[in-house]
């Protein structure tokens, strides 16, 4: 059976994650793949952790990533990228943004997230909200700045990502979008 | 003609089968994971829809349609089919003119319900056949299918989703829609329509007749697929748990069933007779399993090995069936705090939290996003039973502690739910002499499941504005006294708290009605302007 790529891309509810899902998806399938995404709707958008699975490849049966399988596992708040391990192995690529959300104002946030990760695993990209904004001039568009990183990772030609920017970012936004995915790219 | 490939999520892909299929009519109630099965139908051109007060109304309005030569589809979620379940059972006697297709959405593992129950025993408790698809493709295929299935039999059709079908996006090809093939129009049909006993027991004996026939012809349905590739394992499985079957165990043997009530057991005997091993791989109950070992048929390993509760999951199915453990998962030795969802930031339905919990009240919830009351930092509610129950729990305990109830229950609903089944609570509590209070938390939505309009919004499922219930009148004209009714702002949390003491005071019954509206909608509708402008 020829590769499926597998990518998780998890965080707090009201992140973008199932807009930044939908981008890589489609992509994906506008490069000719097959594509299968899950995510949750409903009570663990409200502030929970949540996560969306994408996979693609000549032919897709699970939507679920099955354990260990990942390839990139892609996270929007620190801590929340330790909560999904079981879905990696020692070669996954851990993309995280150094973005810190307290689960309430009384839980303490743990620490030496960081050393901990880059001790587990080769590949590992910590992505600064701070120094986006600066690059991109909105904070708005983290997420696409992102999806740009990781396109240096997995096997999407450059027309069907802008495309799919195309389709799925609101109106009269798509240059700035494609402006936040080259920068993206070149934090690689 | 050339097909257009999309990504679809198998709601998606629901409404699209139903738009495709000629259907012009769609009814249901919101609920995690079928919400957007109406959402989208309804944007299709031609297409009636409504979100219904529940989901009897829905099955109801949705019976009337097909009586009247529509073909139409009906949306729910798993609980939501107990509600419907009095007209469900009757559906099955009487049959459709146009096809009925009825959906119902489970959510094993409760990722947004108050249980797991499984609908397949709906299908074999009412007669009524269901389909169950394995990804958004199917989803669609099957929808029409369902349609094809309803006329040709005269029975409503049901196709099972999960949330995992429900909420995953994969790639349908797109087709044409059809027209109806049904004379649209009611036409009277006495003794099929009207189910007094004497035609009622016609009826059922054309439902046991329909079932026979269907029972036999389901062993040639496409829909259900043999794959002979080994003797030792096979696998018999339906809808999402096949493509997790084929992601581990590509090469193993398999009968995947499209129709899961009735069975095909034709099929599945002479499966089981060629394979030494037949794992039965069914999420939380046995009820493939339970029908087939019904028939006499031993060699197979279900539930005995696969858990009852949750979900299954393509490494559950691989380490079960291949008798390993899994090992080696990387692990980082830092506890992370768990997040569990909560109320939004900013929600005005908050504050009323901390007055209960401050006031140390008994309060009976009920199913919204208010449900997060529970939660710390509020911990302020004692049950959540189902849709309405909140102004029906605290009259039960009133009623039990008889002269010693001390008047400090409380009931919480939101408006959706209310409007939903929270009204003949009421009804219910002034009929019956009761004392407590009942408060509405309106933020004037149906907030959890996406915010949806309902009858105390103004607005219907196309935006349209509509008459928005009135709750002074409503509850003068059940009965509630003028004196013990209130309406207030959900920012104002001294009055809130005043109000509550003093309508607790009286030791009458009280509805008070607390005013906010829900900041996602308040968002949502900013956003529209803005592209509208």
């Amino acid at each position: 059976m020829s590769k499926i790529t597998n990518i998780l891309m998890v965080g707090v509810g009201g992140q973008g994650i199932i807009l930044a899902s939908d981008i890589i998806s489609l992509a994906a399938m506008l490069d000719q793949n097959d594509v299968k995404k899950s995510e949750i709707h409903g009570m663990s958008q409200r502030g929970g952790s949540v996560f969306s699975h994408i996979r693609f490849g000549e032919k897709v049966h699970s939507p679920l990533i099955p354990h260990k399988k990942a390839d990139i596992l892609i996270s929007l708040e620190e801590m929340e990228t330790l909560r999904w391990l079981q879905y990696t192995n020692t070669d996954t690529k851990i993309i995280y943004a150094k973005t810190q959300i307290k689960p309430s104002a009384d839980s303490i946030y743990p620490e030496g997230i960081e050393t901990a990760i880059k001790k587990e695993f080769e590949t590992v990209y910590t992505v600064h909200t701070n120094e986006i904004k600066e690059k991109t001039g909105n904070a708005k568009f983290f997420n696409v700045v992102l999806l740009g990183l990781i396109s240096n990772f997995i096997d999407i030609q450059d027309k069907p990502w802008h495309d799919a920017l195309n389709k799925e970012v609101p109106e009269g936004t798509y240059d700035a979008n494609l402006n936040a995915f080259n920068i993206g790219k070149d934090l690689a | 003609m050339m097909t257009k490939q999309v990504l679809l999520s198998g709601n998606e892909a629901i409404a699209r089968g139903a738009y495709e299929a000629g259907a012009k009519v769609g009814t249901g109630y919101p609920g995690t994971p079928s919400t957007e099965i109406l959402e989208n139908l309804s944007k299709y051109d031609g297409v009636n829809c409504e979100w219904s007060v529940n989901e009897k109304v829905a099955l109801e309005v949705g019976f009337g349609s097909c009586l009247a030569g529509q073909r139409t589809i009906v949306t729910m979620k798993h609980v939501g089919l107990n509600v419907a379940a009095d007209p469900l059972f009757t559906s099955s006697y009487i049959g459709v003119k146009g096809g009925l297709v009825i959906i119902v959405a489970d959510d094993p593992d409760m990722h947004s319900s108050q249980n797991e129950q499984d609908s397949r025993h709906y299908a074999r408790a009412s007669q009524i056949p269901m389909l169950e698809p394995s990804n958004s493709q199917e989803a669609k295929n099957f929808v029409k299918l369902a349609f094809e299935l309803s006329e040709k039999y005269d029975t409503p059709v049901f196709i099972r989703s999960v949330t995992r079908i429900s909420h995953s996006k994969t790639i349908v090809d797109l087709c044409d829609p059809i027209k109806n093939p049904i004379k649209v129009g009611f036409k009277r049909n006495i003794m099929k329509y009207v189910m007094i006993p004497a035609f009622a027991r016609i009826r059922h004996k054309e439902v046991l007749k329909r079932m026979a026939k269907l029972e036999l012809d389901c062993n040639t349905f496409s829909i259900n697929k043999k794959t002979i590739t080994d003797k030792k394992i096979g696998i018999i499985t339906s809808g999402i748990i096949y493509e997790y079957v084929k992601e581990v165990l590509p090469d193993v043997s398999i009968l995947k069933l499209g129709i899961v009530y009735p069975l095909p057991m034709d099929l599945i005997r002479k499966f089981c007779e060629s394979i030494d091993t037949v794992y039965i791989t069914e999420e939380v109950d046995p009820f493939i399993e339970t029908e087939i070992k019904a028939k006499g048929i031993t060699n197979l390993i279900g539930k005995d090995k696969f858990p009852l509760f949750g979900e299954l999951s393509p490494d559950i199915i691989y380490n079960t069936v291949m008798n390993v453990q899994e090992k080696d998962l990387i692990s980082i030795d830092i506890e992370i705090p768990k997040r569990p969802p909560k109320l939004c930031p900013g929600c005005p339905h908050h504050q009323i939290f901390n007055v209960l919990n401050r006031l140390g009240l008994t309060v009976t919830g009920d199913i919204g996003c208010y449900t997060l009351g529970v939660l710390p930092p509020y911990s302020a509610m004692d049950t959540c039973l189902d849709m309405g129950a909140s102004v029906t729990v605290s009259q039960g305990i009133e009623l039990a502690e008889g002269k010693d109830f001390k008047n400090n229950t409380v009931a919480v609903i939101g408006d959706s739910t209310f409007a939903h089944s929270g009204i003949t609570g009421l009804i219910n509590a002034v009929y019956n002499k009761r004392h407590s209070l009942v408060i509405v938390l309106d933020n004037s939505t149906t907030a959890m499941t996406g915010m949806q309009p309902n009858p105390l919004s103004g607005e219907t499922i196309n935006g349209d504005t509509t008459y928005a219930i009135d709750y002074q009148k409503l509850a003068e004209a059940v009965g509630v006294k003028t004196e013990q009714i209130r309406i207030i702002n959900a920012y104002k949390e001294e009055i809130m708290e005043d109000t509550v003491k003093e309508l607790l005071a009286t030791k009458e019954l009280a509805f008070m009605v607390i005013k906010g509206p829900c900041v996602l909608l308040k968002r949502k509708r900013a956003k529209q302007k803005r592209g509208k402008a």
